[in-house]
């Protein structure tokens, strides 16, 4: 039995009485389908536009190697996962999640008419708009905004970074962005701050003055509940020493200590390689396979893969063919990676980009990426994915 | 009225206006009558202050190096280094260029035509990566910022950052690329709702050959230009470009979408449609002159009304120009400000997309505030800054090349001086605690603010505690 149906009927038989872990403390005054409900997402940010096709390489098709005659991985070097596709050596650590059934890779994901601006993609893809829509919030924002059962309290969406990701604003609630819990708790805990908001109730208005009374108030009942939620989870899984992997870790600790939070967002940057991009980008994808590597048995062995999903996106793929300097420039779709311990395809989800079938030396789009996030809101968070993006998202089969 | 209410008449109009006003400022100001003081803004404005950054010669010398290295295949690794060079200078520039203009912003003795031109700057927001671009264009906004409506338009439509931008360079006849077109109607004049796909369309015909040379000035392409006959809004004709400007200034929605813009910017977030009408009434009656509709609404009564008080969130610009002005703050290093920013969410040349800032509330998020309040103890008091903003996705290149693979921490005083001894020096003798919040803070204080204050033993620290409540965000 899994161990949230034994809760649930232990629960049930023992009418309240139930026996729970000291790290689930906080969990008590819950009402039990909020807790046996909840999932986790992890969006993870690759920024700079990652290079797709030498990340899954389409090692058995010629063009890829006549168009990227010096950066191309040989097909030798490659971690087969198919005969058309593999991993890049330098995400070796991918390979044993890949045995595992934890890993999908999405081809092509993307939308029409691209941009290949970074901040204007970027937008795009943030605020799940389409190329010519300019929106100020974006889509996990608007899925605080809807105000679904799971997605209620102002820690329902945390960011492991100083500032907040467009990503996450929605037009009345918004994220949270920390990187370090115990920093938040002094800063909301200083004297000066307490005093500020101690029993403030003149302020509560519908003005500005009120929304920045009632944001504190917020920051500082979520730094007390997530510090004293978090704190109590001694971490026992080892990670590397990279930032990248010190965010995932954050967030381990978050899920593992039961934290109510839904949706978790971090992010790796630098992997816009227009020159001699090999061994940059095979530096940073080393740190993401080397972070995730250790991330997903960390969940694992602390019995919380099953409840967690992890999306990979970056803001846009790069050209098929490489550029004079031994590098690439910026390009359109892209792959997506995708991590669980609940993933109903598992391995490569759909058709390996098309070489041959090319915009103007781009690939084309087989999947919108909101189509991968309609799937996520549908399938994993339980919010209607139509209230949350700008219509009606037909849903994947990959949860 | 009396002298009380034209005090705080006047220090409302002042952070609306401008960036706040100092005591003997005010002091003075305020016997005054406030029609007096609101013409005062528009009069004896000095020569108009441009940022001259870059020359021209500078730009123009840097363009034919560009030209003299050869295309990407042919490059050797010298022209290739040259290439990078010019590339980081560039962003060495463009930096600069930030810094100037918010440094401008804190002395300048004009704060209104800042304020006017960082109004215009969100409004037709635009990324470049050429510096010489972004100042061009920075000092049409300036020159333009109170004059007509039209010419701003206009010049704006021709500058190379925007032709550039909203690729107009690739707008040719029989191929033509609507970006321009576009945002033209929908976030520069007429608003959503007022045109039709068919008039962006039949606009962006006219728009072709609008282009810039390798000078940087604006060429008319006749070669690419569609001079055939096109239907706009109903009417058929061989329209160019500033025919379409003139049909979308006719209609009177362009009007009353700019005013609602000034509206939210310097009254309301939320706006009064009563109030909105009038000014763009009167701005569409006097030929959209913008000092006309300005000093229409700088002397409704509405304006100093208790609902349009004390109840706006300044932008991050807002409030470091205004905290830097308030205090006299020198920056021992500016590149703070570049920091300051981009933590807080609006980096100046940097607008989020062509729509720029969305400002009001969405400024505001736990962690911005909590830094926001922590700012004025870190400027004033010299602290120690160990908040990192996030990478500008168009630096992403730079930092794939200088990647480690541990990035260090980014930990800085912000090195910065207030002038303790002239702020103190331009309040009353006898000013008291609670006098000195009511003079900083917009917002009426109320009983907790004046308890608080009164345990303070001196001005100073009373002026610290203030700035860092959440009653000094708003203005």
């Amino acid at each position: 039995m899994e161990r949230r149906d034994f809760l649930k009927k232990a629960a049930l038989a023992a009418a309240g009485t139930i026996f729970v872990p000291a790290f689930m403390k906080p969990f008590e005054a819950l009402a039990l389908d909020e807790l046996s409900l909840h999932k986790n997402l992890v969006v993870v940010q690759l920024s700079g536009g990652n290079d797709g096709l030498n990340t899954v390489i389409p090692y058995g098709n010629d063009i890829y190697y006549q168009m990227r005659k010096n950066i191309a991985i040989k097909a030798q070097d490659v971690i087969r996962l198919d005969d058309m596709q593999g991993l890049n050596p330098n995400l070796n650590c991918l390979r044993e999640l890949y045995d595992q059934g934890w890993l999908s890779v999405i081809n092509d994901v993307g939308y029409p008419n691209p941009d290949r601006s970074h901040f204007r993609s970027m937008d795009i893809w943030q605020t799940g708009s389409d190329a010519n829509q300019y929106l100020s919030t974006g889509w996990i924002g608007r899925y605080l905004d809807s105000n679904c059962s799971t997605c209620n309290s102002p820690y329902t969406a945390i960011e492991v970074d100083d500032s907040l990701s467009l990503a996450m604003k929605g037009n009345s609630k918004k994220g949270i962005a920390l990187k370090d819990p115990a920093a938040l708790f002094r800063n909301t805990n200083e004297p000066f701050f307490r005093e500020m908001i101690n029993g403030d109730k003149e302020h509560l208005d519908e003005d500005n003055l009120g929304y920045l009374y009632k944001t504190m108030i917020e920051t500082s009942s979520s730094a007390n509940y997530i510090q004293n939620t978090s704190k109590i989870y001694k971490p026992n899984y080892s990670y590397p020493t990279t930032a990248f992997s010190n965010q995932l870790k954050t967030v381990s600790k978050f899920i593992c200590s039961g934290l109510r939070t839904r949706v978790y967002y971090v992010s790796l940057s630098g992997f816009d390689t227009h020159v001699n991009q090999n061994n940059q980008q095979g530096r940073l994808l080393q740190q993401y396979a080397e972070g995730m590597n250790a991330f997903i048995k960390d969940l694992h062995q602390n019995n919380k893969l099953d409840d967690t999903l992890v999306i990979t996106f970056s803001e846009f793929g790069r050209r098929v063919a490489q550029n004079a300097s031994n590098g690439t420039d910026h390009g359109t779709a892209n792959n997506m990676f995708l991590f669980g311990g609940k993933l109903k395809k598992k391995g490569i989800y759909n058709a390996a980009p098309n070489l041959s079938d090319l915009d103007n030396g781009d690939l084309k789009y087989q999947i919108d990426f909101r189509e991968v996030y309609g799937t996520v809101l549908d399938k994993w968070l339980d919010v209607n994915n139509g209230q949350v993006l700008s219509k009606q998202f037909n849903t994947l089969d990959f949860v | 009225m009396d002298s009380n209410d034209n005090f705080l008449h006047i220090k409302h109009l002042y952070n609306r206006a401008g960036f706040g006003i100092s005591y003997p400022d005010l002091h003075q100001l305020s016997k005054k009558r406030r029609s007096k003081v609101v013409d005062a803004l528009f009069k004896h404005r000095q020569e108009t202050e441009e940022l001259h950054l870059l020359s021209r010669d500078e730009f123009l010398s840097q363009q034919s190096l560009l030209a003299s290295l050869g295309t990407k295949k042919e490059q050797t690794a010298e022209e290739k280094q040259q290439r990078e060079d010019i590339t980081k200078a560039r962003n060495e520039k463009n930096r600069e260029l930030n810094i100037r203009w918010i440094q401008q912003m804190m002395t300048t003795e004009d704060p209104f035509l800042e304020k006017m031109t960082l109004f215009w700057h969100g409004h037709f927001a635009c990324r470049t990566n050429q510096p010489y671009y972004a100042q061009q264009l920075n000092n049409i906004q300036r020159t333009n910022a109170l004059g007509s409506f039209k010419t701003l338009l206009i010049e704006v439509s021709k500058s190379p950052a925007m032709l550039d931008y909203l690729n107009n360079q690739q707008n040719r006849k029989g191929k033509p690329n609507e970006n321009f077109s576009r945002e033209l109607m929908e976030l520069f004049t007429l608003g959503r709702g007022s045109y039709t796909e068919n008039d962006i369309k039949q606009a962006a015909r006219a728009f072709t050959g609008w282009a810039y040379n390798k000078s940087g000035d604006f060429e008319f392409n006749p070669r690419v230009h569609d001079d055939k006959e096109k239907t706009f809004f109903g009417q058929t004709g061989l329209f160019d470009g500033e025919a379409i400007i003139d049909l979308i200034l006719a209609k009177p929605e362009t009007a009353t979408f700019i005013c609602r813009k000034l509206y939210i910017f310097f009254v309301n977030d939320t706006p009064d449609e009563n109030h909105v009408k009038e000014l763009s009434d009167h701005f569409y009656k006097e030929k959209y002159d913008i000092t006309a509709v300005m000093k229409k609404l700088f002397n409704a009564d509405w304006f100093y009304e208790k609902a349009n008080t004390g109840n706006k969130i300044k932008s991050p610009v807002e409030l470091l120009v205004n905290m830097s002005r308030e205090f006299y703050v020198t920056y021992n290093k500016p590149q703070v400000l570049i920091q300051l920013q981009t933590s807080l969410g609006q980096y100046l040349f940097n607008p989020p997309n062509v729509a720029g800032w969305a400002g009001g509330r969405n400024w505001i998020d736990s962690s911005s505030l909590m830094l926001r309040m922590k700012i004025p103890s870190l400027v004033l008091n010299d602290g120690l800054l160990d908040f990192n903003g996030k990478a500008d996705p168009e630096d992403e290149a730079v930092i794939a090349l200088n990647r480690r693979a541990k990035p260090k921490p980014v930990r800085s005083y912000v090195n910065a001086k207030a002038d303790w001894e002239k702020f103190l020096a331009s309040l009353p003798r006898d000013m008291k605690q609670t006098e000195l919040a009511t003079f900083l803070l917009q917002p009426v204080i109320g009983q907790k603010i004046s308890t608080l204050v009164n345990t303070n033993q001196n001005l100073k620290n009373t002026a610290i505690a203030v700035t860092s409540m959440p009653e000094y965000q708003l203005c």
